[in-house]
């Protein structure tokens, strides 16, 4: 299973990379989804794969079952995904004023501040 | 009083906080605003001088937040370095809210300045402080969603041009900064920096911790607008006001070095000739492509920006040559710069004031109607540019000192060179900005419309402060020798973090 998820995980950088260097500011925030979807996918895997075995400490014992998933990592994950939203949000919004100001879908339209 | 005790530490991500939402809550008075940023900062100005003070004395401060013992629940840790950054935060925020008394115009505080400007101080304070290396992820995101918002307040096309720039990279480094957690949650079980930093003594597997010190290296040299990943910082800190550039100027890339500061000694000191080796031809290249940047430039702030570029060089460099003399004088020359370049910046906005234009073609004239703003100009510049007295001089000699004992040749010569480019630079400022006569046809293009009376304070205090650091640099230099030998020696560190019992317990459990 970790094979298949370190496949998926490259696949998705490398979707994400080749996004971000189209010309289109669109496919810019779309490549930027996807590289925050690949490193929550990593803090996942990296984590360790557990299937079927919920952290949870049953009735009369002190610790949870030896081989139970990980809590932490899920927590870091949905803490991830919440930032990640609220910027990706802000993201949108900048690009779309960034097209009314310019009047244009083009990164080549945008090199006034380059040097 | 031992409440207040227990909580210094928190309290210079605390007291932003709360002068941000109760700005909020002013949302109309602007005048209720604009007193809440002077006092809000000179508090967080007093606090953290405090917190400096018992840093010194007690070595570590460390605060287990909600009552969690670290490892498990997240930890506010204080050494030297973290205090010297947050008293850095307090003066760099104290006088740009000063002066923001009058740069700042009415539409944009309509837009919410004040707030996000607060926001801003927490973030960088909590960054400062924070001995957890997820929380550190979460703060540096608070930081960059408050500069996001500052950086394109007003909303002109320079300024989201420069943010799709600015945010594109920044993003970029976020996810590039959340793998390496990842992987080196994967690979150590904790995110606790002590106790990683104890814990990566026991993996077999040093190639991988290495490719994640690459990733760690990457993404904050992002942050620090290090070479060859800098292209976000000069398209884009000339854009927003100028209160606004000369904190990013300050603050914001100053946090990307801290963090290569705090890793790069704490958690990844086990292959130091190979990470350490690069980082020293990342900062030779940064020093030399950001002057030689500078001095294509014919705009006031961008020529700046270059030079934020190249004075990141120099820190890097204090930091890869990693000897106790090395390390002191790039702490010595963030606390130098930081302050020099805010001001600078400060300077720059006081001239577009005066004189409606950024361009150095279209300025002139200055020293013969302003020569006190040119005595002010020439305290930072020199300093900048390393001549003594003053504060810069001292700063690059602890580093080239450092880089002679190490034999580092070529690292000094770079350093050596780029400072009289440096010199170069400022004294192009100096005769286009101050010296020439003013251009023929163009005039004044308009009064400013509003007093300047709050620009100069700020723009005063900081050089008196760069004087100060110069004659009087004794305390300084023993704060960042402190702190040297803090980050040199992490045992100090992750004993005051996880406390001795548990380092004799992981001990135990070895054997």
């Amino acid at each position: 299973m970790e094979i298949v998820m370190a496949f998926v995980i490259g696949f998705l950088y490398a979707a994400a990379l080749y996004m971000m260097l189209r010309r289109s500011i669109v496919k810019l925030v779309i490549g930027l989804v996807l590289l925050s979807n690949a490193a929550n996918l990593v803090i996942f895997t990296a984590a360790g794969l557990v299937r079927g075995a919920p952290p949870l400490i049953y009735p009369g014992e002190l610790l949870p079952p030896s081989a139970s998933a990980d809590p932490l990592a899920q927590a870091l994950i949905l803490t991830a995904i919440v930032i990640g939203f609220g910027v990706l949000a802000f993201a949108v919004v900048l690009i779309h004023r960034a097209y009314e100001v310019v009047g244009a879908d083009d990164m080549d339209q945008m090199k006034d501040t380059d040097t | 009083m031992s409440a207040y005790m227990d909580a210094l530490i928190a309290l210079p991500i605390i007291i932003p906080l709360l002068a941000g939402a109760l700005s909020l809550v002013f949302w109309r008075s602007h005048a209720a605003q604009r007193l809440l940023g002077v006092l809000g900062t000179l508090l967080l100005l007093i606090v953290s001088v405090h917190l400096l003070l018992e840093t010194w004395e007690q070595d570590h401060l460390v605060m287990h937040m909600g009552g969690w013992h670290a490892p498990f629940g997240i930890v506010l840790v204080s050494d030297m370095l973290a205090a010297i950054m947050v008293i850095l935060t307090g003066i760099i925020g104290f006088a740009t809210a000063v002066y923001s008394l009058s740069d700042i115009g009415e539409r944009h505080e309509r837009f919410g300045y004040y707030p996000l400007f607060h926001l801003l101080l927490a973030g960088v304070n909590g960054a400062f402080l924070t001995g957890d290396i997820f929380n550190l992820y979460v703060w540096f995101e608070v930081m960059l969603v408050a500069s996001f918002a500052l950086l394109i307040l007003g909303g002109e096309r320079a300024q989201m041009e420069g943010a799709i720039k600015y945010v594109t990279l920044n993003l970029v480094s976020s996810m590039l900064f959340l793998t390496a957690i990842g992987l080196l949650y994967g690979l150590t079980g904790t995110l606790n920096m002590a106790d990683i930093a104890v814990r990566l003594g026991e993996v077999e597997d040093t190639g991988l911790v290495t490719v994640i010190a690459m990733l760690f290296m990457v993404s904050f040299g992002i942050k620090a607008a290090a070479f060859p990943l800098f292209f976000w910082l000069p398209a884009s800190y000339h854009t927003p006001k100028v209160a606004v550039s000369a904190l990013f100027a300050g603050m914001l890339t100053k946090v990307g070095v801290y963090a290569l500061f705090r890793v790069f000694t704490l958690i990844f000191d086990q292959d130091v000739d190979y990470t350490h080796e690069i980082l020293l031809w990342i900062a030779m290249l940064t020093m030399l492509t950001g002057v030689l940047g500078a001095a294509a430039q014919f705009e006031f702030r961008r020529i700046l920006s270059f030079h934020i570029i190249s004075q990141i060089g120099y820190m890097i460099l204090g930091l890869a040559l990693f000897t106790p003399l090395a390390i002191l004088g790039g702490v010595f020359y963030i606390l130098h710069h930081i302050i020099v370049k805010a001001n600078l910046f400060l300077i720059s906005g006081l001239t577009y004031q005066l004189k409606g234009s950024h361009e150095l073609k279209e300025l002139g004239g200055l020293y013969r109607s302003h020569p006190m703003l040119g005595l002010l100009f020439m305290v930072p510049a020199l300093s900048l540019a390393g001549l003594p007295p003053l504060s810069g001089f001292f700063a690059k000699f602890i580093i080239i000192r450092a880089g002679i004992e190490v034999e580092a040749w070529l690292a000094v010569a770079v350093a050596l060179v780029v400072g009289l480019l440096t010199l170069y630079s400022m004294v192009k400022i100096w005769n286009e900005v101050f010296w020439k006569a003013q251009p023929a046809g163009i005039g004044p293009a308009r009064s400013p419309g509003r007093s300047l009376f709050w620009m100069w304070p700020p723009i005063i205090g900081l050089a008196l402060t760069t004087v100060a650091i110069g004659l009087y640099g004794q305390p300084v230099f023993e704060m960042a020798e402190r702190s040297a030998e803090q980050l040199l020696d992490t045992s100090r560190y992750i004993e005051a973090v996880l406390g001795a019992d548990y380092i004799e317990s992981l001990q135990e459990m070895r054997r």
